[in-house]
């Protein structure tokens, strides 16, 4: 069975020019046909986590989709699929966006951070070391879209305080903790991110 | 919940897209998608032909031009909120563009996208209206009093494409919101203006056929400038909006008492 959008799951991935390419069938150029709508897939473009990839995929294929289905980064989650809970949020182009509110043709050329590009080797990022630190999670469901909200709230702003992560955090809901040790951990990464950044 | 598919055309100019719109017969556009993808997941919409106004260039970006602000079509509502233009010209429509939805959502939706779509709870609509706008479309020039046409209609032709937004900067002006506390959509929501046309108070989230201005409160600010200059003027509870989260009177109620509360920030 397919394993997702403009995937086979009996074709190896090719390798061309140092990028990934997905396809169906790799010489239906320049589309591929979605086996169950029959039409044609617009191909894209997308640098996900530094790595671009070249996709075929439907029109009707949503961001999250690709990235779970296609690229198999199920970090980034689906919690409601409505843009309200923001546990799909992403970096498109380095600002926060909801990755289950985008159809993936819309981010054609664009650059995607998920959760899983955010590290540096076994480093974690200051962000998820602060969330660790202060367990600003429960269950954990909603931690990788909390964590790439709070990376791009706090990107340009050293001085944010308590209400500026709570009004920040507005799209982002947590059923578990209360968010207490979460806007404790923001602020705390926010801290060590631009000390880190100020000390070079 | 997935989307049914459809035909994805992305025109590179303004042109191409009515073309491409004409021709599909049954089509919509697509700005930033943050109504319309949550609509046609919910089977609200099942367009046949999406066109995606992504690809045409300069429909973004924000320009002074003498007493005016334009701001493009496409330019995401983060932006306005952000850009130092606006929050020196109209610090007022800054303010407002900051309290749409959340961040994520203020990084992808577009001022055109709201506009065009005309949600009776919307922020924009009220700045349009009570700002004194022109809205600037691929074939005209249309003032914000005759582009709001009702619940989610407004006087755009089926495929006519909002290019930009023309504000005139006022003297002053506040915007005063009443967010409902789930979805950050204005309960109730008024801006109040005052400028070389005269004063404007707009209010949305509130009217049975969309946003409105209220005739009355910009008489009495006319003479007199202060807030309770409009204390007991009221607009009439049956023509509000009564719903699960308020009853047509507390809709009323709070166009009275945010309007006094935008007028006593500025005067």
């Amino acid at each position: 069975m397919p394993s997702g959008p403009g995937v086979s799951a009996e074709l190896p991935l090719a390798s061309q020019n140092g990028t990934r390419t997905l396809r169906t069938d790799p010489k239906a150029a320049p589309h591929a046909i979605d086996q169950e709508t029959e039409r044609p897939m617009p191909e894209i473009t997308l640098t996900v986590n530094g790595t671009p990839q070249n996709l075929d995929v439907p029109a009707n294929a949503l961001l999250v989709d690709v990235l779970r289905d296609t690229l198999n980064l199920t970090g980034t989650h689906i919690g409601c699929d409505t843009s309200q809970c923001g546990a799909c949020t992403v970096h498109l182009d380095g600002r926060s966006a909801k990755s289950c509110t985008v159809l993936a043709v819309q981010a054609d050329g664009a650059h995607i951070t998920t959760i899983e590009g955010l590290q540096s080797g076994a480093t974690l990022h200051p962000m998820q070391e602060a969330f660790r630190k202060h367990h600003g999670l429960q269950c954990g469901f909603c931690t990788p879209g909390m964590i790439m909200a709070a990376v791009a709230l706090v990107e340009d702003k050293p001085e944010i305080d308590e209400a500026g992560v709570r009004h920040g955090l507005e799209g982002n809901l947590c059923r578990c903790t209360g968010y207490q040790n979460i806007v404790a951990a923001v602020l705390d990464g926010a801290r060590t991110m631009h000390s880190t950044k100020a000390g070079g | 919940m997935g989307i049914p598919t459809f035909d994805y055309i992305r025109p590179k100019s303004l042109g191409d897209a009515r073309k491409a719109y004409d021709a599909a017969g049954d089509a919509r556009y697509i700005a930033g998608g943050q109504t319309l993808l949550p609509v046609m997941k919910q089977r609200l919409a099942q367009p046949a032909s999406v066109i995606d106004l992504g690809g045409i260039a300069g429909l973004s970006g924000i320009q002074v031009e003498g007493k005016s602000l334009t701001i493009g079509a496409m330019t995401r509502h983060a932006d306005v909120a952000a850009s130092p233009d606006v929050r020196r010209l109209i610090p007022a429509l800054a303010h407002l563009a900051g309290l749409i939805g959340d961040p994520q959502v203020r990084n992808r939706g577009t001022m055109g996208g709201s506009l065009a779509n005309n949600d009776p709870s919307a922020d924009y609509p009220a700045a349009v209206l009570g700002l004194g706008a022109i809205v600037l479309t691929d074939s005209r020039s249309i003032a914000a009093d005759e582009f709001f046409d009702g619940l989610f209609t407004t006087s755009l032709e089926e495929s006519e494409i909002i290019r930009a937004i023309s504000f005139p900067v006022p003297e002053r002006a506040h915007y005063e919101k009443f967010a409902h506390p789930a979805s950050r959509f204005a309960l109730v929501g008024v801006m109040v203006s005052k400028g070389a046309e005269g004063v404007r108070v707009a209010a949305t989230g509130a009217g049975q056929t969309g946003v409105f201005r209220v005739p009355e409160m910009e008489a009495a600010l006319a003479k007199s400038f202060t807030a309770a200059a409009i204390e007991g003027i009221t607009v009439p509870a049956d023509d509000m909006i009564a719903d699960m989260h308020a009853s047509g009177a507390y809709r009323a109620q709070l166009v009275g008492v945010l309007a006094r509360r935008a007028v006593a920030a500025i005067s």
